[in-house]
C-alpha cells in the first residue's frame, strides 16, 4: 500500500494555499504509508533562472556551499535552506556547470531535482512530520504531487522515498509494485543509466527518462510503459505545466479524481480530498484502467 | 430518526451503536452525516432498519449487511456491501472495485457506474447497476444475478458457475467459459422483477443474458497434455 495525492490549480487565486492543501491531503493518507513521505511542488522561477533542490544527510552549511559553488561556476547562486534540503537558484545557462561542480566540491550533497519550477522534498517519517519539517504548508505554486510510502520492494530510506525525478521539471510517484524491475534495471544500466537505490519505482522513473531521451513525449513514454512495466501501479506524473495519472490494466490500486472550476485533485481515496474547497459539488470519478489522464496549463 | 454525525463522533461509536440495535428496538430510521470518505461505515448491521448515509464513503461500506436497508447518498469506495447476506444496499452515485464481492443474498443497487470486479465470487446476491461495470465483473460468480443497464468491461463472467448476467449495452469481452444464452419467458420475468425491485424503468427484452458454458466444471481428460 501507499498513498498518492496531487493538486493542479486552475484558479491562480488558490496558489498561496497550494502547499497547505497538499500537506493536508497527504496527512490524511498516513495509514496508507507511514514510512516516508515526499512532495514535488511547482512554482516557476523568474525567466532565465533554474532551481536545483539538493539534500545533505546531516544538513550542511548551505551559505558556505552556495558561496563555493558560485566561485566554482563564476555565477551568482542564491540558496534557500529547508531542513535537510536546500534550493539553489542560479542562471539557467550555469546549471550544467553547477551540476558537475557540485559532484566535486560537495560530494556529500545529493541532487533531488532540477528544473525551472519543480522542487522535491522527501524524508523518512510520518507525512505530517515530514511536511512540517520542510514547511510545505507555507509554500505556493501552480501544482503539486505528494506520496506516503509503505515500503514493500526496498528499504525505508530517503532515496527510496517518492517522488522520483525523471528529468528536468518531471517526476513520478507510484502506488503499487513492479515485478520486472530487476531485469529492467539491468537493461537500463547497460544503456548507461545510474541508479541510487534498489527501488522499483526508481526503475519506472529511469525507464520514462530513457524513453523521453529517445524522443518520446511523456504520454507516449507512459503508453510504452503499459507494455514494458509488469506489475501493479497507479502512477502520478508531474511536469512543468501539469500532471497526469495512469493505472495499470488490472487497476487494483485505487485512484479518485475530483474536478471543480478551480482545481483538479488526485487522491488514492476520496477522504484525502474532503478538506478541499468546493469538494461537495466537485465532479468526482475513478480513472479507467490503462488510460492516461493529463491536465496542463 | 436517529442522527449520527461522523464529524462529531468517532466511527467506532457509530458501528457499536448500530450493532446495539435490539429486536423490537424503536430506532428504525438512522441518518449518518459527514461520512467524508470514511472506511467501514455501517458494517455488520443485522437488524431491519433504514440507514441513510449523507455523502461519499470509503472502503467497505455496508459490509456483511443482514436485513438492513442502507442508502448512500453519494459514491462508495472499494468493497461496497462485501459479503452481504440480505437486506438492500443502494448507492446513488458510483461504486469502486469489487462491489458486492462474495455476496450471499440481498440486493445491491448502484445507480451510477461500478468499476472492476463487481460481484466477484457472488454467491446469491442480486446486483443491479444503472451504468457500466468494469473488467472481470461476476468473476467466478456462483449464484445470484448481475443486471447491468449500461456496458460491461473485459472478461465478463470469467470462470462463472451459475450466476446469471443480464447486460443491456455492449460487452467488451466475455471471460473464460462465459457465453451468451437465450432469454426465455422465465428469464424475462426474473429480470423484470429485479428491475422493478431496483426501481429502474427499462425494457427487459432489451437485455442480453450471459452465463456459464459449464465447460470448466470438470477436468477434461482430452486436455491432459496441456498441464
Amino acid at each position: 500500500m501507499c498513498g498518492v495525492v496531487g493538486l493542479f490549480l486552475k484558479n491562480s487565486k488558490l496558489s498561496g494555499d497550494l502547499g497547505a492543501m497538499t500537506a493536508a491531503m497527504l496527512a490524511v493518507l498516513t495509514d496508507r504509508g507511514p514510512d516516508s513521505a515526499g512532495i514535488a511542488i511547482y512554482d516557476p522561477a523568474k525567466a532565465g533562472k533554474v532551481k536545483l533542490t539538493v539534500r545533505a544527510e546531516a544538513g550542511a552549511d548551505w551559505d558556505a556551499l552556495a558561496a563555493r559553488l558560485a566561485e566554482a561556476i563564476g555565477a551568482k547562486v542564491k540558496v534557500a535552506p529547508r531542513d535537510t534540503h536546500a534550493v539553489l537558484k542560479l542562471a539557467e545557462d550555469a546549471a550544467d556547470d553547477a551540476f558537475h561542480a557540485l559532484a566535486t566540491i560537495a560530494p556529500e550533497v545529493t541532487l533531488m531535482s532540477r528544473g525551472e519550477a519543480m522542487e522535491i522534498y522527501k524524508e523518512v517519517g510520518l507525512p505530517a512530520d515530514v511536511t512540517a519539517r520542510f514547511g510545505i504548508a507555507g509554500m505556493s505554486g501552480t501544482h503539486a504531487i505528494g506520496h506516503t510510502r509503505m515500503a514493500t520492494e526496498s528499504a525505508v530510506t530517503t532515496v527510496g522515498a517518492h517522488p522520483f525525478s525523471t528529468g528536468a521539471d518531471q517526476c513520478l510517484i507510484h502506488n503499487g509494485s513492479l515485478s520486472n524491475h530487476n531485469n529492467l534495471r539491468r537493461v537500463l544500466k547497460r544503456e548507461g543509466i545510474a541508479f541510487g537505490s534498489e527501488n522499483d519505482t526508481e526503475v519506472a522513473a529511469a525507464y520514462l527518462t530513457h524513453k523521453m531521451a529517445g524522443g518520446l513525449g511523456l504520454g507516449e513514454a507512459l503508453d510504452a510503459g503499459i507494455r514494458d512495466l509488469d506489475g501493479f501501479y497507479t502512477f502520478v506524473v508531474a511536469t512543468k505545466t501539469g500532471f497526469g495519472v495512469l493505472r495499470d490494466p488490472i487497476a487494483c490500486k485505487p485512484a479518485v479524481l475530483a474536478e471543480t472550476d478551480d482545481y483538479v485533485a488526485i487522491g488514492s481515496e476520496y477522504r484525502a480530498m474532503v478538506m478541499l474547497p468546493g469538494i461537495d459539488t466537485a465532479r468526482v470519478w475513478e480513472p479507467e484502467p490503462a488510460t492516461s489522464y493529463f491536465w496542463t496549463h | 430518526m436517529t442522527s449520527f454525525d461522523l464529524a462529531a463522533q468517532p466511527l467506532r461509536d457509530l458501528n457499536r451503536a448500530l450493532h446495539g440495535i435490539a429486536d423490537g428496538d424503536n430506532r428504525t430510521a438512522w441518518e449518518i452525516l459527514n461520512p467524508r470518505g470514511a472506511h467501514a461505515v455501517a458494517v455488520g448491521v443485522n437488524q431491519p432498519v433504514d440507514i441513510t448515509v449523507k455523502g461519499n464513503v470509503g472502503y467497505y461500506c455496508a459490509g456483511m449487511n443482514e436485513a438492513a436497508t442502507i442508502t448512500i447518498e453519494g459514491s462508495a469506495g472499494p468493497g461496497l456491501a462485501e459479503n452481504i447476506m440480505s437486506g438492500t444496499v443502494r448507492v446513488k452515485g458510483d461504486a469502486s472495485q469489487y462491489a458486492a464481492a462474495t455476496g450471499h443474498g440481498g440486493l445491491v443497487v448502484i445507480e451510477g457506474n461500478a468499476s472492476s470486479r463487481c460481484g466477484i465470487s457472488m454467491k446469491g446476491v442480486d446486483i443491479v447497476v444503472g451504468g457500466n461495470v468494469g473488467h472481470m465483473s461476476a468473476f467466478m460468480g456462483q449464484a445470484g444475478h448481475l443486471v447491468v443497464l449500461g456496458d460491461a468491461g473485459d472478461g465478463l463472467g470469467d470462470s462463472i458457475y451459475e450466476a446469471e448476467l443480464f447486460v443491456r449495452g455492449t460487452v467488451k469481452s466475455l471471460g473464460a467459459d462465459c457465453i451468451r444464452k437465450e432469454m426465455d419467458e422465465a428469464h424475462i420475468a426474473t429480470l423484470a422483477g429485479l428491475l422493478a425491485k431496483a426501481g429502474f424503468d427499462a425494457d427487459p427484452a432489451s437485455f442480453k443474458r450471459y452465463g456459464s458454458a459449464r465447460k470448466l466444471y470438470h477436468f477434461n481428460v482430452d486436455h491432459a497434455d496441456a498441464y
